[in-house]
């Protein structure tokens, strides 16, 4: 292993951050903290208990999966177009590291970002609504397995994206959709029944549920389906990754 | 000497189907500087490409230092430094930090103090705490040169080192790689700049088309490749030549007061002896005589254009 590659990369990467920090850290605040207003406070106001806890409290879990999932694709999707962009990532290939060394900085690098901003957002968060977490241990695994798994997600675009747009896309057309259909901010069960049973093969719909259970002890789906799909979704992106690796990362000719 | 890299049956075609080398056959010798020179499209940067491991090779093998690059990558690819065609840099990086990200990537322990005199040999330290962005594109191109130096290479690829840099600094450039040379770096470099590779380089390989037409020593490629001029300065100025001398193609110079010939020094026949005789027989009276060697521009033209 060459230890120092993955940190020189690791913290090349999470210097991107600390530069580019109202981007990485105030704006998934700023938007979640809107969330919590709106519907937490001002709508959630009106709404019942749902499962036993109040509105805003229901609605953490969800929020915060919605961010760290954004944001894990967003990070690790960008942190390798750049240099790919800008032609940098000359060194990257030149030097004698392997690809699983290559992955670890990186999608390391925007596992920890998002992990950072997952923190924040809970703290945000703990100034609007009453938290409690009946599972912390569960919930810090899920919150780790999912920056990861994301990241890794992120980065498998990344590589396969040839301009911004493709960087975009898949974001924009299918993850936001798939998000906001994730029951964040409901339970399915307040769905109609055709919609209830479209919503299962969402698959984070199956994320934030199990995040929700970590929390309150109750949710739509079981708590051991709901953390199999995750590290199915996980072991995917990593064969997803090798392949694309093994074909020259998308960038060597 | 040793060989420190070398190229086996090496070719390359790209995706498009397009092959930009064939079969290249060449040893780089240890602690030389030997210079690739090529027209745009030759195949240049796509051979360096391949030797860094930027590029995967079509057919055939490299070895660095007895390593191949492919199966051992992690032994050649720490022995070499790559400075690249293109200014390749992240614009907002402070120059300090970037190069010393590279000797991390190469799994280098942190070490200032070299980055220190890297940059100073390279003119770049009292810009080490600017961005990138903030720097004009000679220095850009230093701060790659300093970014392939980082981690201690013993084999440098230079792939247009001079492309942007002004004469006073690429003569500063110069005598840095000759530096690195003497420490016993051996060095590659492309160059468009005739002048460079006759001022720097020990051997030359020509390329064209993705093909090596000669490697060689650069004063003997001089030599043996060379048109050579006579000049023959004359006691009196002459209007015109006697025809008998028609044949040698004479340009007449100086107002009549010198004639030139234009031989081969390569051929066995290079015609000298007949044409002093002959112009004694004519009358003409010589009072000095020149030989003047054409240089690597020409030969490079004429080896490129023969093909
Ligand atoms: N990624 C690629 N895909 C397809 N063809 C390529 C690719 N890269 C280079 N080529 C082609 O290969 C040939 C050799 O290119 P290369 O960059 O090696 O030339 P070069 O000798 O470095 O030229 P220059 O002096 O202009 O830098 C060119 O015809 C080029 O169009
Ligand atoms: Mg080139």
């Amino acid at each position: 292993m060459n230890f120092y590659a993955i940190r020189a990369i690791y913290l090349h990467e999470m210097d991107r951050m600390r530069r580019t920090i109202g981007q990485s850290i105030l704006s998934p605040v700023i938007s979640t903290s809107l969330y919590f207003i709106v519907f937490g406070s001002v709508i959630g106001g009106m709404i019942p208990e749902l499962d036993g806890v109040s509105y805003g409290s229901f609605i953490v879990p969800g929020l915060l999966m919605l961010t760290l999932l954004t944001q894990s694709i967003s990070n690790s999707a960008f942190g390798i177009f750049f240099p790919k962009f800008t032609g940098s990532i000359y060194e990257v290939l030149a030097a004698p590291i392997s690809s699983l060394e290559i992955i670890i900085g990186f999608v390391g690098a925007s596992a920890s970002k998002s992990l950072i901003v997952g923190i924040i957002i809970l703290l945000t968060a703990s100034f609007f609504v009453e938290l409690e977490i009946q599972y912390p241990l569960l919930m810090f695994f899920l919150l780790v397995l999912t920056c990861l798994t994301f990241s890794l997600f992120g980065f498998l675009i990344g590589l396969l994206s040839n301009n911004f747009e493709q960087l975009q896309v898949v974001p924009l057309i299918i993850i936001t959709p798939l998000v906001f259909l994730g029951g964040s901010l409901y339970t399915i069960e307040m769905l109609p029944e055709f919609w209830q049973k479209v919503s299962y093969f969402n698959p984070v719909v199956y994320l934030i549920n199990g995040m929700r259970w970590s929390f309150y002890g109750s949710s739509d789906i079981s708590i051991l389906i709901s953390v199999l799909s995750l590290v199915a979704f996980t072991l995917a992106c990593i064969i997803g990754v090798a392949i694309v690796i093994s074909k020259g990362y998308g960038v060597k000719n | 000497m040793k060989n420190i890299v070398s190229i086996k049956n090496l070719s390359k075609i790209y995706d498009n189907n397009f092959q930009a080398l064939k079969d290249i056959n060449l040893d780089i010798k240890k602690d030389e500087i030997i210079a690739l020179l090529g027209p745009n499209g030759a195949g240049k940067t796509t051979l360096i490409s391949i030797i860094c491991g930027i590029v995967i090779p079509t057919s055939g093998s490299v070895s660095v230092d007895d390593f191949d690059i492919i199966k051992d990558y992690r032994k050649t690819r720490s022995q070499i430094g790559l400075v690249p065609q293109e200014l390749t840099l992240e614009q907002f990086e402070f120059v300090f930090n970037n190069v010393s990200y590279t000797r991390g990537l190469y799994g280098k322990p942190p070490n200032p103090s070299l980055i220190e005199k890297i940059l100073k040999d390279l003119s770049l330290w009292d810009k080490r705490n600017s961005r990138i962005n903030e720097l004009s594109g000679g220095m850009k191109r230093r701060v790659l040169i300093a970014k392939a130096l980082s981690h201690e290479p013993s084999v440098l690829f230079l792939d247009e080192p001079s492309a942007g840099v002004d004469v006073e600094l690429r003569q500063e450039m110069w005598e840095v790689i000759k530096d690195l040379r003497n420490t016993g770096v051996t060095i590659i470099l492309t160059t468009h700049y005739i002048e460079e590779a006759e001022a720097i380089a020990d051997r030359v390989a020509v390329i064209n088309k993705g093909e090596l037409l000669v490697v060689d020593n650069t004063s003997d490629l001089v030599q043996s490749m060379g048109q050579k001029t006579l000049i023959i300065d004359l006691h009196d100025a002459v209007n015109s030549l006697p025809s008998k001398l028609d044949k040698y193609n004479l340009n007449v110079l100086n107002n009549g007061l010198s004639v030139s010939y234009n031989y081969a020094s390569k051929s066995k026949q290079t015609g000298i002896t007949s044409l002093l005789q002959d112009m004694k027989e004519a009358g003409l009276k010589l009072k000095d005589i020149n030989t003047e060697q054409s240089s690597l521009e020409n030969i490079f033209v004429e080896l490129v254009r023969e093909k």
